[in-house]
């Protein structure tokens, strides 16, 4: 089932993060807390644009739960959530 | 080159100082992202897909070996290593922090470069080609009248929030290799009729959503009346430009909304008003300016260099380097050398800091200290005397950057698309790494001949796919990467759009939808017929049906 969790970049570095259940910030998906589409999701996003010290600009994303975490269906999400494709050694997909 | 007086100087660091305490007041949370955005802004700082992204101005693509150096210092200090050239001219940094950029500011501003004019609706950066001041065919230096521009446009109160953003290009001859014809202002230097400077002003060109190749304002007027006739564009621009939808606020749709003759009436009795108002320069300060892009002093050398004839005949490929990226300069003797920044399967407009050292050392060593950006994402080292090509040559090699391909089909024009840019729709960069490999022969691309590639990841254009021989645009189709061809465009004298070839191809089958249209073309050409010439005499049915003819 798609659900929705919250990303958004770091103030103070860029770094894509995403909203966890405790309320703060994690730059791994996994941490990621989800909501169902809908109501949820909105309030869950509510959570997230609320910490404007923290973060720059929330929105919602789909994601679905697989067997090893979560996963991205948009290809513009798991670029971001990797780092550029064309440069397999920089970003997350990097650890740097 | 120009240097800053104090003026510019206290300008800058008023800038950098004002920036850091709006970063400050952002990070504390005295200002909002709201607040705190356009400011940003203003200062050349977006916030892209992976992290913020830091845009440096480079007025006119002219930079020295000093500013080189720092560029590539701050690319390591403060990025990842590296910088990224792009279709204006600038240099764009990938990864910097934040709280970092006031620091990057203050770095910028010790060589008297800054990220002003890089954002916002604001007139922008001022482009220029690339080899002015050493271009055979020119009749003065462009960068005169764009520093000229520069100044003027610089805080200029009136024109600080335009309908939109607002850019120039200038060329100093009839050559166009500033694509002068796909901006808001194209201006193209003349000889009036009695031997005065002059410019033939066109205006309302643009990419983007809405294509529009620029129509003549004015054919000719008066270098010394450029900026009073600049200013009243920019006025009827301002009044009448669309601030309703940001799809309509360019000044081409107001030409294409209006028609030029419109326009150009509007125009004309706005800089009746104005133009014995002294908005123009004096001629001594004109001259002012002049005198800092005085040509080096050159030494006089006559015929060709003996050893340099020698090195053509005895390493071959010296010789196909020479053949690609070495054109003639205006003084005898010397010559114009293009450094490209597309390696095969590489990413075009990158460079590594050891690269920008690199070419800052040749810069100061063999090229008058100076060094330029070209619009098609490569650096030229203007002032490059013939018997110092070869040196210069090996020492390319060594730092990886001596590919011989300027003009021929892997020196594609691509945008960042959607490996970093937060608007595109599909990926540039991996396109044109596909074709690029596809290509690498450099036989088969020198018999391929002149061929201007353009990859764009999203209808914004910055990758130029509308004035592309070859364009290729960027399509999100429920989530997945497609690609849709364009055939037969151009950015120079003969500027035209590019005509869609048919539905759009997935990421798997653009490269060899590209080789297709290549091959078409090679089986079909005249002798010695480009691939532009080709296409313009035979059409799109042709090229459609070798696409499409499985179907
Ligand atoms: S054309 Fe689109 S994808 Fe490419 S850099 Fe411009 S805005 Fe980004």
């Amino acid at each position: 089932m798609t659900l929705s969790a919250v990303t958004a970049n770091r103030l103070d570095d860029g770094v894509v993060v995403y909203l966890t259940e405790a309320a703060g910030w994690s730059e791994n998906l996994n941490d990621a807390a989800r909501a169902e589409k809908g109501p949820a999701a909105d309030e869950l996003l509510a959570k997230g644009g609320a910490d404007f010290l923290a973060v720059v600009g929330p929105y919602l994303i789909d994601v679905v739960s697989a067997e090893n975490g979560l996963q991205l269906v948009n290809m513009r999400e798991t670029i971001r959530a990797a780092g550029p494709s064309v440069r397999t050694d920089l970003g997350k997909q990097a650890g740097n | 080159m120009y240097r800053y007086d104090e003026f510019d100087h206290k300008f800058v660091e008023q800038r950098v100082g004002q920036f850091r305490d709006q970063v400050a007041r952002r990070m504390s949370g005295d200002i909002t992202e709201e607040q705190f955005r356009p400011l940003r802004l203003m200062n050349g700082l977006y916030l892209q897909l992976h992290a913020y992204m830091l845009r440096v101005a480079i007025p006119y693509g002219t930079v020295s070996g000093a500013q080189m150096r720092k560029l590539a210092e701050i690319a390591r200090k403060f990025d990842k290593g590296y910088a990224h050239f792009t279709t204006r001219q600038n240099l764009q940094y990938n990864w910097p922090a934040l709280k970092d950029t006031p620091d990057i500011l203050a770095e910028l501003a010790s060589v008297e470069m800054h990220a002003i004019q890089t954002s916002g609706n604001c007139i922008r950066n001022v482009t220029a080609d690339q080899f002015a001041g050493a271009a055979a065919d020119e009749i003065e230096d462009p960068r005169i009248y764009a520093e000229i521009m520069r100044q003027w446009s610089t805080l200029h109160p009136e024109f600080s929030f335009l309908p939109r953003k607002f850019k120039i290009a200038v060329t100093g001859c009839e050559n166009d290799r500033a694509a002068v014809r796909v901006h808001d202002i194209g201006l193209i230097m003349k000889r009036g009729p009695s031997g005065e400077t002059g410019f033939e002003v066109l205006v309302g060109g643009g990419l983007g959503r809405t294509p529009m190749i620029a129509k003549t304002a004015r054919d000719f007027i008066g270098a010394d009346n450029l900026l009073s006739y600049l200013e009243a564009i920019l006025r009827v621009y301002n009044q009448w430009g669309r601030r309703d939808n940001i799809y309509k606020a360019r000044i081409k749709i107001l030409v294409h909304e209006l028609g030029i003759e419109d326009v150009v009436r509007r125009v004309d009795a706005e800089w009746a008003r104005i133009k014995d108002r002294s908005y123009d320069l004096p001629v001594a300060e004109r001259q002012r300016i002049a005198a800092y892009f005085a040509p080096p002093v050159f030494e006089q050398i006559s015929g060709d260099d003996p050893t340099h004839l020698e090195q053509i005949a005895a390493d071959p490929q010296f010789a196909n380097w020479v053949g690609t990226n070495v054109v003639a300069h205006k003084q005898a003797g010397y010559n114009i050398v293009t450094i490209s920044l597309k390696p095969i399967g590489g990413v075009p407009g990158d460079t590594e800091a050891d690269q920008m050292d690199a070419v800052a050392d040749l810069a100061e060593r063999y090229s008058a200290d100076e060094i330029r950006v070209s619009h098609e994402q490569n650096l030229v080292l203007p002032h490059v005397k013939q018997a110092d090509l070869y040196t210069v040559w090996q020492a390319l090699v060594k730092a990886d950057l001596a590919i011989g391909n300027i003009g021929l089909v892997t020196d594609m024009i691509t945008c960042p698309g959607l490996d970093y840019c937060n608007l595109a729709n599909a990926r540039s960069i991996p396109v044109a790494q596909m074709i690029s490999e596809r290509f690498a022969a450099l036989d088969r691309q020198l018999d391929i001949g002149p061929l201007k590639l353009k990859i764009s990841g999203c209808i914004n254009a910055c990758g130029h796919h509308h004035v592309g021989h070859i364009g290729i645009l960027g399509v999100d189709r429920r989530g997945t990467e497609y690609y849709q061809i364009s055939l037969g465009g151009s950015a120079e004298e003969d500027a035209c759009l590019g005509d869609i070839v048919g539905p759009s191809f997935d990421y798997d089958h653009v490269t060899g939808a590209v080789e297709t249209i290549i091959d078409t073309y090679v089986g079909n050409r005249h002798e010695g017929e480009t691939f532009l010439n080709m296409y313009r005499r035979v059409g799109i049915a042709q090229f459609k049906e070798a696409l499409y003819e499985t179907a």
